[in-house]
């Protein structure tokens, strides 16, 4: 069912050529192939004491928890105490983190070197809610709480807790002001604006006017139209027994009573929280994967940022594909590979070194093999072993997709680019395995803050230059 | 061959696209197919790329072989009204409702009753019959809630278990059972070939069944080219540069010595990629629930993409 994509006929503009033109990443350009794009300078933002809390935003999938927490070990091994605040890390990542019990307090995070410290935690919705009620009220009171059945049903997931949650769990450790810098993964919500959005519209929707009359219709009945709100009331809330149940409308009235008492509404608490994502010391990171929907959410997020008056550090452009062969060009590739394929190859290299070079044997000129039975000038001719012709066209069809790929990736960021140039870029490679474990982490966080392209081994030399074009001599 | 199809998965693994494509594969010549989206996000028409859809069931695609595709975006507060008005013969009282909020607060705060509003939508669409008696819809294809939720989403039973005993919400999640957990129902789940999705797929898999609702089938999703396969790569890894090197400079490709380091790079770190997917395949295969593939579409799930996804899904004939 394997099909390839693209069918190798097709033109891949913008993609490096075997003349070493075009943007190549491994023409050692410092920028990853993002020319004049500002990169976004990791090491300067973790290192600078001023910085003390770090937001990783994003669509779903992208790689909000991988960096929230690559980031957070670069960091604490660059000296500062650090605590990572992750949502919904991996199983495995939260295994080799140790933070894979739920018990809603950062926990310090084994293997980490140098003076820094790190410490992570994985958020527990439900557990948090229920400490806020416990904060604020009495125990008995608070017991009625958290026994409530509306109360249960709100704090175990609904549209809008999690982020309000994470909200409230950020506020908590910023105000016990134990760590220098505090890394923030968001919930996996579709969309990166319902982290900024969710909690305000569960805030509201708690403290709404429907809320309201529903818990003192007296009151607010007395102060405009009362016979016509009281009698309007009774059908509804007729109508929503009906629906719903009296239990569970009392339920309602109930909870919201007791918790509007003790704090003063949750809209007021979701806003105070909010500005402390306005506060200095405050730097979001837009996380997305090189893609269109990733990458138009990353847009809308810049965008209400901007308008929010919230800073934004810049870009992580996660999972770019690169290639240190980027001048071999897609559709050469495919054609040398069929030449190989089809047994059109004959192996001139050992007798004839030296004839205008080996471009000589352009695929287009193809020597068949029955050239060859025929040649007796070239008596060291061999064909190139089918297997060994089998296996270099497949290297080279693996090298097309991954230049189609990598086109097609580039393609969709300088679409980004061109309408934000404002915005630093940072680009991370796709490493072929998951991140679980402190390696794959602090291999993340070395190419974040590396200017190495993406096609380049974390540990590898830097790459050769390109070929000059043939016969350009 | 179930009526209802249940289009489920972890976010961002294309439960929309595939959801769609199973509704065009599924109208074969001469039927007709329902799709339906419940999380007013108007993926639907986005992918179609029509006009947003209203709260009105409309043709929007003619499949291959000429069957039919209608489409539908649930509105959990329009349904919720038009049981009111059904039941309880409300009026203008409805739109009273509506104004003051207690429309957003029912479908918003009440456990289960959004959940029930919308499957119990869709499972009216599967009972519809037309004038003649057949049914209306051959099929109705569900865009569903991410994994993490669809358990609970589809239980409705369950969930409205606190609520009013008697009334319409109740009668409407147990006429909804009765569809959900019968074998016209089959819940798909989308995932990819990377740990995270499996595992979620694994896990809603299970609760699926502790829930008995009817698990249908595991479509992997975005599926790469399978370009080297495994014999070569391991070849690439043993020490076979020389040959690479004269058989690219005999086919003419210049600085073969600076290629080939960089090429066999790639195919180990493809080995490793394929090695990866062999065990999320394994994980999937003891699952012991049919699986299906479909390819990462190069230029990315567009109109002629999604007829490509339909055709694969009606040959390897999922869901019929
Ligand atoms: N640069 C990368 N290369 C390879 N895999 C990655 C990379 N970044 C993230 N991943 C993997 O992708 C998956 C999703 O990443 P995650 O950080 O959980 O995303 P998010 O939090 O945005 O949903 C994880 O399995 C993770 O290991
Ligand atoms: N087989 C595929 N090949 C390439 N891209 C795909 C494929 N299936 C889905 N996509 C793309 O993946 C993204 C997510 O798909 P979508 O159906 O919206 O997922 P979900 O509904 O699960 O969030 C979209 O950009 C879509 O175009
Ligand atoms: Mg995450
Ligand atoms: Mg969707």
């Amino acid at each position: 069912m394997s099909e390839h994509m693209g069918d190798g006929t097709a033109s891949v503009p913008g993609t490096a050529t075997d003349a070493g033109s075009g943007p190549a990443p491994d023409t050692g350009d410092r920028n990853g192939g993002l020319g004049a794009v500002p990169r976004l300078e990791v090491d300067p933002l973790l290192d600078d004491p001023a910085t003390r809390i770090v937001v990783c935003c994003g669509a779903g999938g992208v790689g909000k928890t991988t960096t929230a927490a690559a980031l957070g070990v670069r960091a604490a091994e660059r000296g500062r105490k650090v605590v990572v605040l992750t949502i919904d890390p991996a199983r495995r990542l939260a295994q080799s983190m140790g933070i894979d019990q739920l018990d809603n307090v950062p926990r310090r995070v084994p293997g980490i070197e140098g003076d820094g410290e790190l410490h992570a935690m994985m958020l527990d919705m439900k557990r948090t809610f229920d400490e806020i009620v416990e904060a604020h009220a009495d125990p008995a009171r608070a017991r009625a709480i958290l026994e409530n059945p509306f109360y249960q049903s709100l704090s175990a997931g609904f549209a809008g807790t999690q982020e309000y949650m994470a909200m409230e769990k950020l506020g908590q450790l910023r105000t016990r002001d134990s760590w220098d810098l505090i890394v923030v993964d968001t919930p996996p919500s579709r969309s990166a604006l319902d982290f900024l959005d969710a909690p305000k519209r569960l805030g509201s929707f708690l403290d709404g006017r429907f809320i309201k009359l529903l818990v003192a219709p007296a009151r607010v009945g007395g102060r405009a139209g009362m016979k016509f709100l009281n009698a309007g009331m009774s059908m509804m809330t007729g109508t929503l027994g009906k629906l719903l149940g009296a239990q569970f409308l009392r339920d309602v009235q109930t909870f919201v009573a007791a918790m509007d008492t003790m704090f003063g509404g949750f809209r007021t608490r979701a806003d105070a929280t909010y500005r402390l994502l306005q506060a200095p010391g405050t730097a979001f990171l837009v996380v997305a994967a090189p893609e269109r929907d990733a990458l138009r959410e990353a847009a809308y997020f810049v965008d209400r940022l901007a308008a929010e008056r919230m800073p934004l550090a810049g870009l992580v452009l996660n999972r770019v594909h690169g290639s240190r062969a980027a001048r071999l060009s897609a559709e050469r590739a495919l054609a040398v590979a069929e030449n190989l394929e089809e047994g059109r190859i004959v192996d001139h290299a050992a007798g004839q070194t030296g004839q205008g070079g080996p471009e000589a044997a352009s695929p287009e000129t193809p020597v068949s093999p029955t050239d060859n039975g025929a040649s007796a000038a070239a008596p060291m001719d061999s064909a190139v072993p089918p297997s060994v012709a089998r296996l270099t066209a497949g290297l080279l069809r693996l090298h097309a997709e991954r230049m189609q790929v990598l086109a097609r990736e580039r393609r969709t960021r300088d679409r980004f680019t061109a309408l934000h140039p404002e915005v630093a870029v940072a680009e991370v490679p796709a490493l072929p395995g998951d991140v679980h474990d402190l390696t794959g982490l602090r291999a993340i966080g070395a190419r974040l803050a590396s200017p190495e392209p993406p096609g380049a081994p974390a540990t590898a030399p830097p790459p050769a230059g390109p070929t000059p074009p043939a016969g350009a001599a | 061959m179930s009526r209802l199809q249940v289009v489920s998965g972890k976010g961002g693994t294309g439960k929309t696209t595939v959801a769609a494509a199973l509704a065009l594969a599924l109208a074969k010549e001469g039927k007709r197919t329902l799709l339906v989206e419940v999380e007013g996000r108007q993926g639907i028409a986005q992918l179609f790329e029509t006009e947003p859809l209203p709260y009105e069931e409309r043709k929007i695609a003619v499949a291959p072989g000429g069957g039919e595709v209608y489409a539908l975006a649930i509105d959990a507060e329009r349904a919720l009204l038009d049981y009111l008005q059904m039941f309880y013969k409300l009026g203008g009282a409805g739109r009273a409702l509506k104004k003051l909020g207690a429309i957003d607060f029912a479908t918003t705060v009440a456990p289960g009753v959004r959940d029930v509003l919308l499957t119990g939508k869709a499972c009216e669409a599967v009972r519809r019959r037309d004038k003649q008696g057949r049914y209306l819809y051959d099929h109705v294809v569900m865009d569903a809630p991410p994994t993490g939720r669809i358990t609970r989403f589809l239980n409705v039973n369950d969930e409205v278990a606190g609520l009013a005993r008697i009334g319409p919400i109740h009668n409407q999640a147990q006429a909804v059972m009765r569809v959900l957990k019968s074998p016209e129902t089959a819940v798909h789940l989308v995932t990819l070939l990377e740990e995270m999705p499996v595992q979620e797929t694994a896990d809603g898999i299970a609760e699926l069944r502790a829930a008995e609702l009817p698990v249908g089938a595991v479509i992997v999703n975005m599926v790469r080219p399978q370009v080297l396969d495994e014999d070569a790569v391991r070849v690439a890894r043993a020490d076979h540069r020389e040959d690479i090197v004269r058989a690219l400079t005999a086919a003419g490709v210049s600085g073969a010595e600076r290629l080939v380091a960089p090429l066999v790079e790639q195919a180990a770190a493809h080995a490793q990629r394929v090695e990866l997917e062999r065990e999320q395949r394994d994980v999937l295969a003891k699952l012991d629930v049919p699986a299906y593939e479909l390819p990462l579409l190069g230029e990315g799930a567009d109109l002629a993409g999604l007829y490509r996804l339909a055709r694969q899904l009606r040959k390897l004939g999922v869901g019929a």
